[in-house]
């Protein structure tokens, strides 16, 4: 199979941010201009997450997903405050092509089957946030992982394809943002424990941390956020003069987070293609 | 605003799934494209397409419902260019293994098939196939030429969604292949004014955005040759 490289958007009201651990928000720019870029550049899908899911401020996200699926011809997936099937509705009428599901499925595991029944399991991602225990256990967490469950991953995993969920995207809690690689374990058991395709999501820093997750980690596809999104705003001086709200001096100050080595998604897809991992790379 | 006229193209509204991007689309490549599920509408458009996402059978029932079987074949019937995509491709076929057996509009003969669960090799088969993989040519000719692939290069990606796959009873009804993890599937099919595909071309990028692009031209030839 052509193992997908996507591109995941935090969203923070009208700004694309990036935190670590889910947390610590940084402001990095408007994620419409990433998200075209992105997909000029090869990115093989998108993923929008609103990370405050906001429900007092829907207003910005549906803007957002709007003018970007009048630009980008490649599917859009969008998560985050989904809680019903009404919104569901609602950001596909907006243009995503997919939704993602964390807190309302687990609080309310039927709604995975009633959306899968309405859209298509095609149009239907369960997102697990999960965080390993002491004991060695991987537990869900909901809300950006701020809220614990009690739920084990495993079992929701299974319980989320039963359901009718038609593809996962796994984050590591503990690896996101940190640049020190995906959580292999969790990704493997997981993607050895159901016939659906599995993101992976949460970790990445260097390039060999693709080839580690999807031949090791079995992955069928990764996200990735911080790699791409500091070598763009890198290049591109003006996004860091965009926002009038939020943390900007991160991104002001040009640095970058230590273990995190700047890539373009081009730069991953070949490092990929030259490791005999089949991915869409178009040279 | 420009004076070229537009052809306008009716989206199949059969309440399965998200019409925006293929609405989207259209509009695009300048088509005055309308979702609908009324017949005359359907009818007196100058072309059309059946799109869709979910089960098979459910497809087929609100068809059904909503009496949209007769303007379909009797759109086809027309000689009007008539484009399928995704589900709106197995649709076309004569029956579907999907939940027992479900009869399909028969348009074109031949049977829509699940994806096994290992691969021939006894690997685990992840099913949806989900993402990008490659159209080619299994004829090694020239029938791309006469088709909207006619500025495709064979080997070019395309995004794909799906459990099942079809199986043309005529060979000559294949326009492209496909391999998923040693499965070669017909992902594509041309008969007389339909053309249908598994992959999503509205998803597909730039790359996709051409096919739309020639079948806007294709129905503007045919318009041509009608209407003088």
């Amino acid at each position: 199979m052509n193992h997908r490289v996507i591109a995941r958007l935090d969203i923070k009201g009208p700004n694309l941010v990036k935190g670590i651990h889910l947390e610590g928000l940084r402001v990095m720019g408007k994620p419409e201009d990433f998200a075209s870029y992105y997909y000029e550049n090869g990115a093989d899908e998108l993923l929008y997450m609103d990370v405050v899911a906001s429900l007092y401020d829907r207003n910005s996200l549906k803007d957002i997903i709007t003018r970007t699926a009048n630009e980008v011809f490649i599917p859009l997936t969008v998560g985050g405050g989904l809680r019903t099937i009404e919104d569901i509705t609602e950001v596909l009428r907006y243009g995503a092509d997919k939704v993602s599901l964390n807190t309302a499925a687990i609080k309310n595991p039927e709604i995975i089957k009633q959306a899968a029944e309405a859209f298509g399991s095609s149009t239907i991602v369960v997102a697990i946030e999960a965080i390993k225990q002491n004991d060695g256990k991987y537990l869900c967490y909901t809300d950006n992982a701020r809220e614990y469950t009690g739920v084990d991953a495993f079992e929701w995993a299974q319980r989320a394809e039963e359901l009718g969920a038609g593809e996962l995207i796994i984050t590591s809690v503990d690896k996101e943002g940190t640049g020190e690689g995906f959580d292999i374990e969790l990704t493997k058991k997981i993607s050895q424990s159901v016939k659906i395709p599995v993101i992976a999501h949460g970790g990445p820093g260097k390039l060999e941390h693709f080839k580690e997750v999807l031949t090791d980690g079995c992955a069928d596809a990764v996200s990735v956020a911080s790699m791409l999104h500091y070598s763009y705003a890198a290049k591109n001086k003006s996004v860091n003069e965009f926002s009038a709200e939020g943390n900007v001096t991160f991104i002001n100050s040009g640095k970058t987070f230590g273990k995190i080595d700047k890539a373009e998604i081009q730069d991953i897809k070949k490092y990929l293609s030259d490791n005999n991992i089949d991915c869409r790379y178009i040279k | 605003m420009s004076s070229e006229k537009k052809y306008q193209v009716a989206i199949i509204d059969y309440e399965m799934g998200n019409m925006f991007s293929v609405n989207h689309a259209c509009k695009y490549v300048g088509l005055n494209s309308i979702i609908t599920e009324n017949r005359d509408v359907i009818l007196n458009s100058d072309a059309a397409i059946l799109p869709g996402v979910g089960a098979f059978g459910n497809c087929m029932e609100n068809l059904n419902k909503l009496d949209l079987i007769s303007p379909i074949k009797d759109f086809v019937a027309s000689g009007k260019p008539f484009l399928g995509i995704c589900l709106g491709l197995q649709l076309l076929f004569t029956e579907s293994e999907e939940f027992g057996v479900s009869k399909g509009l028969n348009l074109v003969e031949g049977n829509v098939v699940k994806f096994p669960t290992e691969t021939s090799g006894g690997k685990l088969l992840k099913v949806p196939q989900i993402g990008w993989n490659h159209i080619y040519n299994a004829k090694n000719d020239n029938h791309w030429s006469n088709s909207i692939l006619k500025d495709t290069s064979t080997k070019e990606f395309m995004y794909f969604v799906h459990s099942y796959y079809v199986k043309p009873s005529d060979e000559r009804d294949i326009l492209t292949m496909t391999n998923y993890e040693g499965i070669e599937y017909c992902s594509g099919v041309k008969k007389n004014n339909i053309t249908a595909f598994q992959f999503h071309p509205e998803k597909s990028g730039t790359e996709g955005i051409k096919i739309y692009q020639n079948w806007s031209s294709e129905i503007k030839n045919y318009k041509k040759k009608n209407n003088g």
